[in-house]
Order: structure tokens, then sequence, then C-alpha cells
């Protein structure tokens, strides 16, 4: 597969106005998207994500490093330079612009002349057609999304880059329109770089996934390498939940919980039952271990309170399932 | 709580109604009085004054005085736009920049008006500089013409219109300016699509603000203008003053206050549409 979009050791730093307050937002990283796939960036706020996004679509430019898109290089470019479009957080819809001029914006400003086809196309293809004269003001939070989608994608772009698209929507909504992005991605084939802190987000959406912390990649995989062989502590602890036993990691879904001694080859430790917690479509058990580490087990739903406060019980994992990181930073 | 309303309402009430609506009624019933042999007014009530504004010549005053104050709130327009753009965007001497536009109100308007008379006249400063520099041997002729009237004008408004521009320029949200360029607009496309159509409320702001106050001058064209450029304000002013005829003068300010009115209501019902 070729690589749509290379970042080689990309680097932005602000320059300090006091001696104290510069900061280096992006830190030598690299990376290789590949044409076509849905790759996300993934990390809490500040890990320097929206950076790396800014800097892919020239609205700062890096300290250091080379950025190439279809192996040409643009970091120097300007924004409308360069065959990358960007669905913003806010959308970022023109308000005094109709949904069709908002789409037919950037066709406009390129000077392509047939113009009509292309946006009736994706005006389809978003379900957006009869909104054409509406304002972006009168338009549903979900019909804003598909005007920003269209307006970028009507431009067959090298690259979409999404940012956070679906912080703006409600939670009901979210879980929706995270499938119909990924079907409109897979449909239209273009290359989509999104940009998110939700981990359950990038999961479910994403081909490969880098999860960054502090300015920096720490890890890049498919979603079951990132979550399954975590290769740092951080990434271990922020996809998903985990119990720590000093540098040991073993996430809730895979610890059992019993009252008897399990035979066999698990690893067990005796424990105190904390608090019991009904989620729904599991139960959660939190336990305090003896050296007073908690231990959260996961257990279905049909054993429903089946531990008390206070109740002495043997948690246990098999051996395959920990997570070993030699030198734990917290 | 109603009555704490009122209670804080009624001082803003009774200086709207005193010294406002009561000195317009006045104007307004000596508009339809007639003139006195000394000034001041008597009975019987009459449409004399008003009937007579329709002469050409007092028509001919209105239209130059909507010319002059066009003018001016278009160059004001051109400078203002600009600087307010400029002081929008500069991140950390904003402060700056917003006082020095206002620093001027620190003084008053007659004495700054005056200092440009300074200036102008033919034994002035610039008068005297470019003589003494060779460059002119008769000096130019820069006071007491409309020319001068205009440049008044826009020195004493640009402040009105500076300020609602930055105002909304400031409040402009950044991603829309990055999305155009995303999409492929080049930067004066931008301004043209995009920054200005948004400031579109402050531009009507600051136009409403330079025109009207322009449109009832007599100070600076009465200074600057000398005796050729009589405009509306200094037609008013002189009814009252020299002519000692109040009715006509009332009757003259009436008209103004008519037409501004309607224009007023014209540019706030377009606001509107621009809204939806």
């Amino acid at each position: 597969m070729t690589n749509i979009l290379e970042l080689r050791g990309v680097s932005k730093r602000y320059t300090a106005q006091t001696p104290t307050s510069g900061h280096t937002a992006v830190d030598n990283i690299s990376l290789d998207i590949r044409k076509g796939e849905l790759f996300s960036l993934l990390g809490p706020s500040g890990c320097g994500k929206t950076t790396t996004l800014r800097l892919i679509a020239g609205f700062e430019e890096p300290t250091a490093g080379e950025i190439l898109l279809a192996g040409k290089r643009i970091d120097s470019l300007k924004p409308y330079e360069r065959n990358v479009t960007t669905v913003f957080q806010s959308y970022a819809l023109f308000p005094h612009l109709t949904v069709q001029a908002n789409i037919e914006f950037g066709l406009r400003r390129h000077g392509i002349a047939d113009i009509a086809k292309p946006v009736r196309d994706v005006m389809d293809l978003v379900q957006l057609t009869g909104k054409e004269s509406r304002f972006p003001s009168q338009l549903s939070g979900g019909e804003r999304q598909r005007v920003a989608l269209a307006r970028s994608l009507v431009l067959s772009p090298d690259v979409l880059l999404l940012d956070e698209p679906l912080s703006a929507l409600d939670p009901l909504l979210r879980k929706q329109v995270r499938a119909e992005l990924k079907a409109l991605q897979r449909r239209v084939g273009v290359t989509f770089l999104l940009i998110t802190h939700d981990q359950e987000e990038a999961l479910s959406l994403s081909d490969r996934i880098a999860v960054m912390h502090a300015g920096r990649i720490e890890q890049i995989g498919t979603p079951e390498e990132i979550y399954l062989q975590p290769a740092t502590r951080f990434v271990a602890s922020f996809l998903g939940a985990m119990n720590w036993i000093g540098p040991v990691g073993v996430r809730p879904e895979v610890t059992n919980i019993a009252r008897e001694r399990p035979n066999g080859s698990s690893v067990v430790h005796a424990a105190t039952v904390d608090t019991t917690t009904f989620l729904g479509n599991c139960v959660q058990v939190r336990t305090k271990l003896a050296s007073g580490e908690s231990v959260i087990a996961e257990l279905p739903r049909h054993e429903v309170r089946p531990f008390d406060p206070g109740d002495q019980v043997h948690i246990s994992w098999q051996p395959k399932d920990e997570l070993n990181f030699p030198e734990p930073r917290e | 709580m109603r009555r704490l309303r009122l209670l804080f309402l009624a001082p803003s009430v009774a200086v709207t109604a005193g010294l406002f609506l009561v000195p317009l009624a006045i104007i307004f019933i000596y508009s339809l009085l007639t003139r006195g042999a000394y000034g001041g007014v008597q009975l019987p009530l009459t449409l004399e004054s008003y009937q007579r504004f329709f002469d050409p010549l007092y028509g001919l005053i209105l239209l130059r005085t909507f010319w002059i104050a066009f003018l001016s709130t278009a160059i004001c327009v051109g400078l203002g736009f600009p600087l307010a753009l400029f002081i929008a965007r500069s991140e950390s001497r904003r402060g700056l920049y917003l006082a020095l536009v206002i620093l001027p109100f620190w003084t008053s308007f007659l004495i700054r008006t005056y200092a440009w008379m300074f200036l102008l006249r033919d034994t002035g400063l610039i008068n005297s500089a470019l003589q003494a520099a060779g460059v002119i041997k008769q000096p130019l002729p820069l006071l007491y013409n409309d020319s001068a009237v205009i440049l008044g004008l826009v020195y004493g408004y640009l402040p009105f219109m500076v300020l609602p521009i930055y105002a909304t320029l400031e409040r402009l949200d950044k991603s829309l300016l990055e999305a155009s360029a995303d999409l492929g607009a080049r930067p004066w496309d931008t301004l043209w699509r995009i920054t200005i159509p948004l400031a579109a409320p402050g531009l009507r702001a600051g136009c409403i603000l330079v025109f009207i106050p322009a449109l009832g001058t007599y100070l600076t064209s009465d200074l600057l203008g000398g005796s050729k450029t009589i405009l509306i304000g200094n037609l008013i002013q002189n009814q009252f003053a020299a002519s000692r005829d109040w009715p006509f003068g009332a009757a003259s300010s009436f008209i103004l206050m008519a037409v501004v009115m309607a224009l007023l209501l014209a540019l706030l019902r377009k606001g509107d549409d621009a809204v939806l």
C-alpha cells in the first residue's frame, strides 16, 4: 500500500515570550498514513494532536521536519496550496452563506467550471438534498456536520482531516453518526485522518491508531494491537480500564473473582470486596488487595450483586492476560 | 421587583422626556408658528415655513449636505476598515492602538478643528513649509472649500467608524478564516467573501455613526468651509442666530430629522434581512 501522507521528524516549538513560556507542542514525530485508510490520532487534550493536524492543514509551520503529501513536500505551502481539507471541530460553516454556497465555496475558489454535478452528488452522498437554500443557523447539529463533510469532500482531497468530528454532537447521536462516518469513508475511499480524545471512537472507527502523549507518539498500530499489546504504560491506561498491581496491568474484563481459591495455572490474590456497581450490561466489583491496591473485576450481568462489601474473595487471571511494564511511572 | 425596576428607570426616563421629547415638541410648535418681528415666534399657526423649504435653493443645500456626508462616510470606510482590521489582528499591541484611536477625544473638537485651520490656511504650516522648500510659489487653497470640510469630518468621525468595525472583527471566529483558506481561498478572496460580509453589522453601525452627525454638522463646515460652504446645519444655525427666523429654522430641523429617520429605518430593515 502506498503512503499518501508522511511526517518525518516533525516538531513544533513555540518560542518563549517569557523565559518559562516556550514549549514543544509536537516533538519529533514520524507517521506514514496509507492511501484510503482511516487513521486516528488519539490522545488526551494538550498532547499535541490538534497541533499536528494544524501542521498538516498548513495553519502552522513546523519548526523542524518534513511533511510529504503524495510524495511532495508541503510543509511550507499555504493552506490554499495543499490538497488537504479539514472538518473543523466547530464545523466553521460560513454563517452568511447557504448550504449550497458553503459547499460550492471551495469549487469556485479552485476555478472549476462545472460545479453543479459534483455539488449535487456530494449533497446526495451526505443526504442533504432539499436543504440547499438553508443557512447553517437553520440546521441541526448532525446536518451541520454533514455540510462540513460535504464542503471538504467535494474537493476530492488527498487527505481529509477531521478534528474531533463527533464532539459537538449530543451523545445519543454520536454513535449513529460514528457508524455513518465509517460507512461514508469506505464508500468515497478518501484517506481520513481523525483527531480524537475518545478511545472508544478511535477503536471503533480506525484502521490504525497513533496514540500521542506529551507531543510524542507512544504507539502506532491497529485497534487490536493498541488495546491488547499496548507498548507503554500510558497507552495501556489511556485505552480502557486497567488494574495495576505494581508493574503488572490486567484488564477488568479478564479479571475473575470467586469466594473459593481457584485451581490451575491462574495468578491468584486474596482480596476484600469494596463496592459493587451495577452498570447495566455488567457488574463491576471493586476489591482491595492486602497491599492496598485496588483491583476491579467486571462480571456478566446474570451474577447480579453476588458479593457484598467486606466479603473475603479471591481474584485471579491467566498469566497470558498480564501486561508488563517494568518501570512504573506513577 | 417591579417597583425597584421603575425606580432605576425613572432617572433615564425623566432625562429622555424632559431634555429630549419636550424640546422636540417645542421645536415642532415653533415650526408651525409665524416669525416674530425681532426674533421669537408669534401666532397664527401656518405651514409656510415647511412650504418655503421646497424652494430649489434649500433643496440644493440639502443635496450638497448629503453629498459631503456621503463622501466623508465613504472615505471613513476606506480608511477605517483597514485600520480596524490591523488593530484586530495585532495581538499584543491592540490596547495601545485602540487608545491611540480614542486619544483625540481627550481634546475639544473645537480646538482640534482650529488646529486644522492653522495647518491649512494660506500662511499655515503646510503652505509655509512647501513655499520654504520651493515646491510652490503661491500658497495652495487648502482651507475654505469642500475638501477642507470633508477632511475635517473624516478626521473628526473616523474613530466612530473604526470602533464598531473593530468590535465585529475582534469577535470574528478565526476558524472561519482558516476554513476559507483550507477550501482554497487566497487571502484577498477570504477578505472579500468572508471577513467583509461578516463585518457588515460593524460597517453598518459605523456608517450610521459617521453619516448622521456629518449630515447635521455646522461647526466643521463653518470653520473649515468658510462662507462658500453652506450645509443644512449652517442654514439651521443661521435661522436661529443671524436671520432670526425661528419657525423656518425649526421646520428645517424637522425636515432633516425626518430624512435621517427614514434613512435609519431603511438601513435597519436591511440589517434584519441580512440576519435571516
